[in-house]
């Protein structure tokens, strides 16, 4: 049993330069800087409107000091939401199907969240591992379980991305080598399947959307609690 | 116009290696020399009035083309496509 369907998540290398810096930078040509027009073009008004949008709904719950994230919420929320849909793309490399990568996304922010609470307002972020009207009993064992729960949310922020991804680009091989396959024997079930993969292509790009939304709010859920 | 001066587009093929000689080929110049090229694409197909999807979606084939050539090494293997 080869190792085939799992060579795209390979990081590509050629002569020594990796493709995973270029798929890390492209983004960024994709989101051009305004410039001081009144009005811009139509690249410029769809990103403008489309940041207003995601800052609007990360934002609103937070207090005031929570909007000093602003910036690095709706940066992640960009990447994330660019590196996952481009990753649909042909032949292209997906950096967050790498666990290294989420996890570097998910650990510091979890981090420095937990710390903001601990520093500026320890009681209360302590207060948060047990939840109000729990019977007396009952206390231990739930801060046990609340503690784990703390500690397993970074681990779960980088894992869910990853898995999500990579179970998705691995469905999509499979499903195409199945209709690939077929063709020659079966033209009506190799039909059938690139229904389910066209079905599948756009569950992808739900899910590449998602999943990025889900992780940015996740961890503006986790500085709601402690800023 | 004298060689230095001209454009890439405007240089003849045999002229080439000659223009590229002429070139500022330092780290700085190599970067201003994409800024300038970006500059001149972006003003070109995006930041038009009337834009429409053809602009991102050339870079974006070009980016395609661009991961296509990064694997090629390992899709033009044969041996690792069969599994049955």
């Amino acid at each position: 049993m080869n190792l085939s369907f799992f060579d795209q998540f390979m990081s590509p290398h050629l002569m020594g330069i990796p493709l995973i810096l270029i798929s890390m930078l492209f983004p960024a040509l994709l989101f051009p800087t305004p410039g001081n027009r009144w009005i811009t073009n139509r690249l410029t008004t769809l990103q403008s409107w489309f940041l207003h949008l995601i800052t609007k709904q990360l934002l609103t719950p937070l207090n005031k000091n929570g909007h000093k994230w602003a910036l690095i919420l709706t940066s992640l929320m960009t990447l994330l939401l660019t590196i996952n849909l481009l990753g649909l793309l042909p032949y292209t490399f997906t950096p967050t199907t790498q666990l290294s990568m989420n996890m570097a996304l998910a650990f510091p922010l979890w981090l420095a969240t937990l710390l903001t609470g601990l520093r500026n307002q320890p009681s209360a972020s302590l207060g948060h591992l047990l939840p109000e009207g729990t019977p007396t009993p009952l206390i231990p064992a739930l801060i046990m379980i609340e503690t784990t729960s703390l500690l397993i949310r970074p681990l779960a922020l980088g894992v869910r991305l990853t898995a999500n991804l990579t179970a998705g680009h691995l469905l999509i091989q499979l499903i195409s080598t199945a209709t690939t396959a077929l063709l020659t024997i079966m033209p009506t079930i190799s039909f059938l399947t690139t229904i389910i993969l066209l079905l599948l292509t756009i569950l992808e790009v739900a899910v590449a959307m998602i999943q990025a939304y889900v992780f940015v709010l996740l961890l503006s859920l986790y500085l709601q609690e402690n800023i | 116009g004298p060689l230095w001066q001209r454009r890439l587009l405007d240089v003849q093929l045999a002229e080439l290696p000659a223009w590229l000689g002429t070139r500022d080929l330092s780290p700085q110049g190599l970067l201003g020399g994409v800024q300038k090229a970006w500059n001149s694409y972006y003003n070109k197909y995006i930041n038009v009035k009337r834009g429409g999807p053809a602009g991102l979606s050339m870079l974006l084939a070009g980016y395609c083309l661009l991961s296509y050539s990064w694997n090629y090494q390992h899709i033009s293997k044969i041996s690792f496509l069969v599994s049955f």
